[in-house]
């Protein structure tokens, strides 16, 4: 360990500590393998993990534009899974992240959620993997590389008090036309700070709790269709764009729950009313 | 290892308070000198120096506008001052959290300057700092030293200007609701009808929207009502006609919240919403700020 190492780690090391079981121990924030190895050990112990590209894609852009709000997608390629054996969990890891597991998607083969677009806060230069499981047990992987933001970019909120005023609010649209037994496209946005908790109140110079969406349970008529755990690399206003199916009018739900304890209700009607 | 050695050695090399150089001045009006930042990104060569910096002398004391981007860039700025004046500099305004205009101010807390600020900078510095200083470590390489925070002494609250009295020369220190940051805070010089905006104006480089966009149009029409005969641009000239300068950045993000309006209408993913506002012409630095700016639009403009 160097100068430079020396010097970056108290700020790490508090940071880190905050974070909880996935954080990582501070000398590895920053090396990009080693990051990896150690979510995959967390996540995954020994269990193999085959390369994915034949079998999902994973778009992110080469070069975060803005470090609060890097779009991420997940698409599972119809080789992904056989009825027989679907894929029934995705991970999001941002491998250089504090918090690395960005998001893990519990997917429902009924519910035909195939594609899932999000926005994570990117820190720095980082592998991006998305990791699949099959009801079976079996694992694959694909990745991608994020070069970071600019020098003035940051992966903060925007506005605080706008974000605290909309705490709560959710906001559903269905981007497709309603048409029974089609893949739609849909649209939740949740309106939440998802802090990092990564910084210091300035009246009681305490660091200030992480408050994040943890989960987000999205049904229709009751039945799952799409179970979200968040984290901080999340970006602010957790939002979620996916395919899913409704052979028929429906109402849709979205409960979702935050590491302070609160929990948000809403529905909405998806298609006619019968 | 060898990054590490060849830091430790530039620190021998180059010890914090090395002999400070004097930046180029221009004196936009009678005791009013502001230095040109050029239209880059953040380079070991221009040492984080990229944003317009300004000082006001009074028949007392000096107020300063921004500290620069660096320790380095700081502790040339304050010997810049020096050489001008030794009326002591008790102020330090920052204008906003970016690292280019506040990275700097450790040299002029070190000299005694109260450091101004909005209400809110305290925290969005205490909230942004590890990222920018893991920026700067990169983008400035070998020449990059840990910048010391600024305690924000004065703290400006939106609705409630603060005035500062440099003797027979009173500043007023006005904080914005968001804008293009949530810690936006412009500079009114009655004296000579100057208005130091930060970057609530950007001329030539490319308007960054790191606050909100909507906010920023509404902040712009209230800007041009404040009576001033000339405006210094956070990025840009030294000094430029006031209001007829805010009508390029107008017109851009005019642009962008109609474009960027439209595409989330139609349900054009964010991933592809980038590529489907074009980028802007006549201005500096397009890429990758427009793209930056069209991602910040759409997920604001998504609550529409």
């Amino acid at each position: 360990m160097g100068v430079t190492s020396m010097k970056r780690r108290p700020f790490f090391a508090l940071a880190s500590g905050l974070l909880g079981a996935l954080a990582l121990p501070t000398g590895l924030v920053g090396a990009a393998e080693d990051s990896w190895t150690t979510v995959r050990a967390m996540l995954f112990a020994d269990r193999a993990i085959a390369d994915g590209s034949a079998r999902m894609r994973l778009e992110a852009p080469a070069r975060a534009l803005d470090a609060a709000t890097v779009p991420v997608e997940i698409a599972l390629l119809p080789e992904a899974s056989s009825a027989a054996d679907p894929v029934r969990r995705l991970w999001l890891v941002i491998d250089n992240n504090p918090a690395p597991v960005a998001a893990t998607f519990h997917l429902y083969p009924e519910a035909g959620v195939g594609r899932i677009e999000t926005r994570v806060r990117v820190n720095a230069y980082t592998p991006v993997h998305a990791v699949a499981e099959t009801a079976s047990g079996t694992l694959f992987a694909v990745d991608r590389f994020v070069k970071a933001a600019g020098g003035c970019s940051a992966p903060a909120l925007k506005d605080k008090e706008l974000a605290m005023a909309r705490l709560g609010r959710m906001k559903f649209e269905l981007l497709d036309p309603f048409e029974p037994g089609r893949v739609l496209r849909a649209k939740l946005k949740i309106g939440h700070p998802n802090y990092t908790g990564m910084q210091i109140d300035q009246v009681t110079r305490n660091w200030i709790p992480p408050d994040y969406v943890t989960k987000v349970d999205i049904r229709l008529d009751g039945k799952p269709l799409l179970f979200v755990e968040g984290d901080i690399s999340l970006s602010e206003d957790p939002t979620f764009v996916f395919d899913f199916l409704a052979a028929k009018p429906g109402t849709l739900t979205a409960v979702v729950e935050d590491s302070s304890g609160r929990r948000f209700e809403e529905r909405w009607q998806i298609g006619p009313t019968s | 290892m060898t990054g590490s050695i060849a830091y430790a050695l530039l620190l021998l090399l180059v010890p914090a308070g090395a002999a400070a150089a004097v930046l180029p001045l221009e004196e936009v009006a009678p005791g009013l000198y502001v230095h040109v930042g050029p239209h880059e990104d953040f380079t070991p060569e221009n040492r984080g120096g990229i944003a317009n910096l300004a000082f006001v002398v009074g028949r007392e004391a000096v107020a300063v506008i921004d500290a620069g981007g660096s320790p380095a860039i700081g502790r040339d700025w304050l010997e810049t001052v020096r050489a001008r004046t030794d009326r002591p500099v008790r102020w330090l305004i920052l204008t906003h959290v970016h690292p280019d205009h506040v990275l700097g101010a450790g040299a002029f807390a070190e000299a005694g300057a109260v450091i101004v600020g909005h209400e809110r900078l305290a925290e969005a510095l205490a909230a942004r700092a590890p990222a920018y200083v893991a920026n700067m470590r990169q983008l400035l390489g070998a020449i990059f030293e840990e910048p010391q925070l600024p305690a924000v002494g004065r703290r400006v609250a939106i609705g409630s200007p603060l005035t500062l009295d440099l003797g027979d020369r009173v500043l007023e220190v006005a904080a914005w609701p968001t804008a293009h940051t949530d810690t936006d805070l412009t500079v009114l010089d009655r004296a000579s009808g100057t208005l130091l905006a930060g970057d609530l104006l950007f001329v030539e480089r490319l308007p960054v929207v790191d606050g909100s966009l909507v906010g920023w149009i509404d902040a712009m029409s209230a800007l041009e009502r404040i009576p001033a005969r000339r405006a210094v641009p956070g990025h840009g000239p030294a000094a430029v006609a006031w209001p007829q300068a805010l009508a390029p950045q107008r017109a851009y993000l005019e642009g962008l919240k109609q474009a960027v309006r439209e595409l989330v209408r139609r349900g054009t993913p964010l991933s592809n919403a980038v590529a489907s506002v074009p980028a802007p012409t006549g201005w500096q630095l397009v890429e990758p700020n427009h793209g930056r700016n069209v991602t910040a639009a759409y997920v604001e403009l998504e609550w529409e």
